[in-house]
């Protein structure tokens, strides 16, 4: 599904103030791998998800996506086939729109006019029922704008605008971070759901080294902009919180 | 204030409303004040006053409005493409265009209208009378300019612009290309701006090289007046609220002429509104902020 071949980024390359963010990177995820992504301030994870998004070009190496080399599409052309979740519960939304347009903004399909005015009944009733399933009530404030959201209800209609599309990746960048402790539990368990539902291919970076063992089927642990870590299966299993700090 | 005075306030600010909702546009839904306005209003005057002193004054509105597109265009492509800044890339085309007027106007800074058939002279003839239209036609085209620009913003491609203004990375996370929908915003700010110079131009019987000399300035405060009384709500209040406000500002300006007021200090008191409204969250921080401490160093002792 997703193939990274020797990405290589080097910020201000050339001056004193030149760093690594990554340093060769190879990586390949299989279709439908829920890959957890650890490592400590600054190893590159960002740097990794950006690269992939098109936030910003690799300096060398190559993408491949579902077999298309996308390492120059531009962002909002990769957009299509990615979804994204930031830490910031800001930036996932456009504040002085309604949960209904935001969404309407995220779900765009084949044969779409560019000219056709409102959101359309149907729509309404498909985002209604997507809503439901947050279980956060937001179904009845679709009206509401997206500004006076709390932070976790904010996340939580950022997930669903990922995943409307059905995504062929979904990239989560420690998107449960700013949350309260049971918000972001709830959150994570509404990405584990929508992930399961449509059998998604999600990288998801996490500082909470437990639930990065206890989600999905991989983990993998960057260093210095170097992949240091890549475990799954036995391996993984073996794995507990006490050996995986000690690699930090 | 004479009534006379009272109208030509009123037809003034219809005409003017459009240059408001041409900023509105740039700077309240894609967030950039966009100095290229002054330039498309001038451009669209002078474009608009040739065609008028060639006898076509409908088509010259047409061309005026494309001329401002054009502007609008350069202006986001300096933007996007190029990554000028909002404020320099307005500041460039702005200057540039000048010198695109002049040359539209055939090197000469002034044209004279007044014996030529503009719009309200021709629908004077056509029925009703010249007076009658100098207010119903500045109305007709604000309410039509206005209610499309209503539509158009709760369109698919209109609320991508809108978000554009709100949060730019999530539209590109979206699969929305941003050059693009702030190419459209802007073109079609500037389209309006330029339909307002062409329309002054005909109202006022000339069209002049320095006519968009501090426009934005004074659109901007109608946009603010207007909003200061109505608020800021959905998009379609938002936009009668700006429209009232262009309006409501050249009734102040004709109130303080007739109170003898200096028009040359206008500019300074448009601007001082601007500057004031503007920074007002920030006065209102520092007033609250210096309440707590006068209060902290009162119970200190
Ligand atoms: N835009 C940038 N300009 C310059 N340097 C950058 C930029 N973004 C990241 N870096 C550098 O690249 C390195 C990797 O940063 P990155 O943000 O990928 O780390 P991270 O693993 O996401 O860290 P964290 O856990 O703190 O989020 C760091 O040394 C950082 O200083
Ligand atoms: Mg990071």
């Amino acid at each position: 599904m997703l193939t990274l071949e020797n990405i290589t980024k080097v910020f201000h390359a050339g001056t004193v103030n030149a760093r690594t963010a990554l340093d060769g990177v190879n990586l390949h995820l299989k279709k439908g791998e829920f890959v957890t992504l650890v490592g400590g301030n600054g190893s590159g994870k960002t740097s990794l998800l950006n690269t992939v998004s098109g936030g910003f070009l690799a300096d060398g190496g190559r993408i491949l996506l579902d077999g298309e080399n996308i390492t120059f599409l531009p962002e909002h052309k990769r957009a299509r086939y990615i979804g994204r979740l930031f830490q910031d519960p800001m930036k996932g939304t456009a504040p002085n729109m309604t949960i209904a347009e935001n969404l309407s903004l995220a779900y765009r399909q084949a044969g779409d006019r560019k000219f056709q005015i409102g959101i359309g009944k149907k729509q309404l009733a498909f985002f209604r029922e997507q809503l439901a399933q947050l279980n956060l009530g937001l179904e009845d404030r679709m009206k509401t704008n997206m500004g006076l959201l709390s932070g976790g209800q904010r996340q939580a209609v950022t997930l669903l605008m990922a995943t409307v599309c059905t995504p062929k990746l979904l990239m989560l960048d420690e998107h449960t971070a700013a949350l309260d402790p049971a918000t972001a539990e709830k959150i994570l368990r509404l990405t584990e759901k929508i992930i399961k539902k449509e059998g998604l291919t999600a990288l998801m970076v996490t500082h909470d080294i437990p639930s990065a063992l206890a989600l999905g089927s991989r983990t993998i642990m960057m260093k210095d902009g170097k992949i240091i870590l890549d475990a799954s299966g036995e391996e993984r299993e073996n794995l507990t919180v006490e050996k995986l700090i000690k690699l930090y | 204030m004479s009534m006379i005075a009272f109208t030509g306030a009123v037809e003034l600010g219809l005409i003017f409303a459009l240059l408001a909702l041409g900023i509105f546009v740039a700077y309240r839904i894609l967030g950039v004040p966009d100095l290229t306005v002054e330039g498309s209003f001038t451009a669209g005057a002078a474009t608009g006053a040739v065609f008028v002193a060639s006898g076509r004054p409908f088509i010259g509105i047409a061309a005026a409005m494309l001329t401002g597109s054009l502007a609008g265009l350069v202006s986001a492509f300096l933007q996007t493409k190029l990554r000028v800044q909002p404020i320099l890339a307005g500041i460039l085309t702005m200057t540039a265009s000048y010198s695109v007027s002049l040359y539209i106007m055939g090197g000469r800074p002034n044209i004279p209208l007044f014996r030529e058939e503009t719009l309200f002279t021709l629908l004077g003839r056509l029925g009703g009378n010249e007076r009658l239209w100098r207010m119903l036609l500045p109305l007709m085209i604000v309410l039509i300019v206005g209610a499309v620009l209503g539509v158009f913003f709760h369109t698919r491609l209109g609320l991508a612009v809108r978000a554009t203004g709100d949060n730019e990375e999530m539209v590109r996370a979206s699969s929305i290309n941003t050059t693009f929908t702030k190419m459209t915003g802007l073109a079609i700010a500037n389209a309006i701006a330029a339909l307002c110079g062409a329309l002054i131009a005909q109202y006022q019987g000339f069209a002049d090289i320095n006519m968009g000399f501090g426009m934005v300035v004074v659109a901007l405060a109608s946009l603010i007046i207007g909003e200061a009384i109505f608020g800021r709500r959905t998009v379609i209040w938002n936009i009668g609220a700006v429209t009232v406000g262009a309006v409501i500002y050249r009734l102040i300006l004709a109130l303080a002429l007739s109170f003898r007021l200096n028009p040359a200090n206008l500019r300074a008191i448009s601007a001082l509104i601007v500057a004031a409204a503007i920074s007002y969250p920030a006065i209102k921080n520092w007033w609250t902020t210096n309440g707590l401490k006068r209060r902290e160093r009162r119970t200190r002792c």
